[in-house]
């Protein structure tokens, strides 16, 4: 029994580093505008369908349709920031939680204008022939989006600590006033706080669609379990977030693989529910409460 | 002015309201998406050649069709479609019905979504006033349709969903009939072919978390013992599981020389690359539900290959006379050239027939009244149609015009659906 759950043990890894991207995306805007783009999920499926649409339907190459599908991922969100957020935000009206869940129904909506409906396979020699670890047959890509995720997050420890811009993004977060007033431009940094949040849902849709396949409601349950994931990892920090999307990942992987299908989100949304009684903070709340 | 962010105070207040509106935006898609899709394709009396018989000119009857038009299996609703209107443009072309009357087809998409079908079904009946309506492919949606079916008394002719609880269910009188397969025969037909042709004395049941699972899981169970086949495990699954591998090694564990699949597509074809994960060669013995979306593309070709499964009719090799004027007329209509371009074939038999079925027993009850038209159903005459010729199709004991001896085992080559070479 033991030896059968390491496979289970890596699919949910590899899930739950999807969870932990999408998830670190709600914590950076949170972090410096206290506001979430809650069209996360929608935004998850925004890329596959793009990265489909180039490479597959239009023959784009990958190294050209990859950075093109995150390009228009990152300008989509600082586009909602300025329209869908920023009104709302600026007035001190929560109202932008209902705008963003709004505009990623409008996505999802259009994509089965555009997209199409039905689900596409995304054809990927990395998803085709499984290798053996430790004895189980695991698809190389689900070892590369773990290795991809711990990049993204290194990459965001990176520029949070030591680049001029990440004192800014810090700044921002503990006390936009005072940031402000040292002349930090935080409009600026809330718009590419938006995009770089967005461009994180887009590589997660990017990695995963080859495993998920690619439909326009793929991002829905994505985005909702991310949402998840931030919460219990407590909004504080994105390696807290990261951790708690591989072990959400983790926990509803092996609930399927123990329990039987059924209880995949059963167990998994249980956990949540557990974690947010004992930790209404979550795992990684309180000490870092400030840091971004 | 500068934007200057709210210091944040509502940690737990956004968690809650953000879980609301999040839990709301997904019943919301569900709405939005019922209403947002095209509400409807009213085929107007199709146009014919004023060749042969007087055409149909008078008022026209309609028919109802809930299937997938969308989604996942959006195959299955466009085949069934292309069926029902060759089917409709003959009858019509032939004098139409009732003396005169064209048929006309109102579609609604299901979306695959029971509350949908159900709505969509009630809709029809109510607002458009057709005299019968057709199913799609998903035995969950046609099951909920029951109900408002019998309330209304209105016929439902089943053309693809299998679920035996849809012809044999507990309604006095029963409205429901249907030209497809009956997922108690065909859980018997995979079982003794897992049996007499794989020689499998141990199976493996992987199926949909569903009600259409539940209804073969009850008929597998039921069959296995008439071939002394013992079912070592069953496992299910949903729709968006990635990864079975775990239900599938116990499956293994448990020395399963063939698994009895029941899915549609897109989860049919994650089963089958969970088997490509665990290298397990076994071989896999299918109920229908696979060929209603893009299977070969999404399980991958080769194992795509491995998997043997049921349909009602195969548009491959000789062709009755019926069946090259179908061939004939797909290709006129939608440019079919040829039985590869078909997709999701038994959408388009299954309703080919059960389409010149509803007329003869319109014409036969004289009326698009309910109750008399139900009883019509069991006088048809004889009718030769695509998959066989039907001799009282239909008798209050039995709503299903197909049986045993009409199904037929096929597997795919590239994307097409072809006969198992015995």
């Amino acid at each position: 029994m033991g030896a059968l759950m390491w496979p289970q043990i890596l699919s949910g890894v590899a899930i739950g580093s999807m969870y932990g991207l999408i998830a670190v995306g709600f914590q950076i805007t949170y972090a410096v505008s206290n506001t979430m783009n809650f069209s996360q999920g929608a935004f998850v499926m925004v890329g596959a369908v793009l990265c489909y649409s180039f490479n597959i339907t239009w023959g784009l190459p990958v190294w050209l349709a990859v950075p093109l599908t995150l390009l228009i991922c990152a300008a989509l969100g600082v586009a909602v920031e300025r329209w869908v957020v920023r009104p709302f935000a600026r007035n001190g009206s929560n109202a932008w939680l209902l705008s963003t869940i709004a505009l990623g129904i409008i996505a999802e909506n259009l994509a089965m204008v555009t997209f199409g409906k039905e689900v596409r396979g995304y054809p990927s020699p990395l998803a085709e022939a499984p290798i053996s670890v430790l004895g189980f047959g695991v698809f190389p890509l689900e070892l590369l989006i773990p290795v991809v995720g711990l990049l993204v997050a290194i990459a965001l420890r990176v520029l949070f600590t030591q680049t001029l811009m990440g004192k800014k993004f810090q700044a921002v977060s503990e006390n936009p006033e005072t940031a402000q007033i040292v002349g930090v431009s935080v409009r600026r940094l809330v718009a590419l706080s938006f995009g770089l949040s967005t461009v994180m849902a887009g590589l997660a849709g990017m990695l995963i669609a080859p495993i998920t396949n690619v439909s326009a409601t793929m991002g829905t349950l994505l985005g909702l379990k991310a949402f998840a994931a931030a919460i219990i990892g407590g909004l504080g920090n994105p390696w807290g977030v990261m951790v708690a999307g591989v072990g959400y990942g983790v926990v509803e992987s092996l609930a399927a693989g123990l329990f039987g299908g059924s209880y995949r989100e059963i167990v998994g949304f249980a956990v949540v529910i557990g974690v947010l009684a004992l930790r209404p903070n979550g795992l990684f709340g309180r000490a870092q409460i400030e840091k971004v | 002015m500068a934007f200057i962010p709210q210091r944040r105070t509502i940690r737990r207040r956004v968690f809650i309201q953000g879980l609301a509106g999040l839990g709301s935006a997904i019943a919301l898609a569900q709405l939005t998406s019922c209403t947002g899709s095209e509400p409807s394709a009213v085929d107007s009396a199709p146009e014919s050649d004023a060749s042969a018989v007087a055409d149909a000119t008078g008022e026209p009857v309609k028919l109802g069709l809930v299937a997938a038009i969308t989604g996942p299996s959006a195959l299955s609703g466009e085949s069934i479609t292309r069926g029902l209107e060759v089917a409709i443009d003959e009858i019509n072309a032939n004098g139409g019905v009732m003396g005169g009357r064209p048929l006309e087809l109102v579609i609604r998409d299901d979306e695959s979504t029971p509350a949908k079908g159900v709505a969509a079904a009630r809709e029809l009946i109510e607002q458009e006033d057709v005299a019968v309506v057709f199913g799609g492919l998903d035995s969950p949606v046609s099951l909920a349709m029951l109900e408002v079916i019998h309330e209304l008394e209105t016929p439902y002719m089943g053309v693809w969903a299998a679920a035996t609880g849809i012809t044999r269910n507990d309604y006095e009188p029963n409205y429901a009939f249907r030209v497809s397969a009956n997922d108690n025969i065909v859980d018997n037909f995979l079982m003794r072919y897992a049996n007499q042709e794989k020689n499998a004395s141990k199976v493996g049941l992987v199926l949909i978390n569903n009600p259409w699972g539940e209804s073969n899981q009850k008929g597998f169970e039921e069959w296995a013992s008439e071939y002394s086949v013992e079912i070592v495990g069953i496992e299910k699954f949903n729709d968006a599981d990635t990864d079975i591998s775990a239900q599938l090694t116990r499956l293994k564990d448990a020395g399963a020389e063939t698994l009895l699949l029941v899915a549609n597509a897109a989860p049919g074809a994650q089963m089958m690359k969970s088997l490509t994960r665990l290298d397990w060669d076994v071989p896999v013995v299918s109920h229908w539900g696979i060929s209603g979306g893009r299977f070969p593309e999404l399980a991958g070709q080769e194992a795509a290959d491995k998997v043997t499964f049921v349909q009602t009719y195969s548009f491959y090799g000789d062709q009755s006379p019926a069946g090259q004027q179908v061939l004939s007329a797909l290709d006129e209509k939608y440019g079919l050239a040829g039985p590869e371009d078909i997709l999701a074939p038994v959408g388009t038999a299954n309703s080919y027939d059960a389409m010149h079925l509803v007329a003869l027993a319109l014409t036969q009850a004289g009326s698009t009244d309910g109750p008399t038209l139900r009883e019509a159903f069991y006088n048809l005459p004889t009718y030769e149609g695509l998959i066989k010729t039907y001799n009282q199709p239909f008798t209050p004991e039995d709503q299903d015009a197909l049986g045993e001896d009409d199904y037929i085992l096929v597997q795919w080559e590239g994307d097409k659906i072809v006969p198992v070479v015995p």
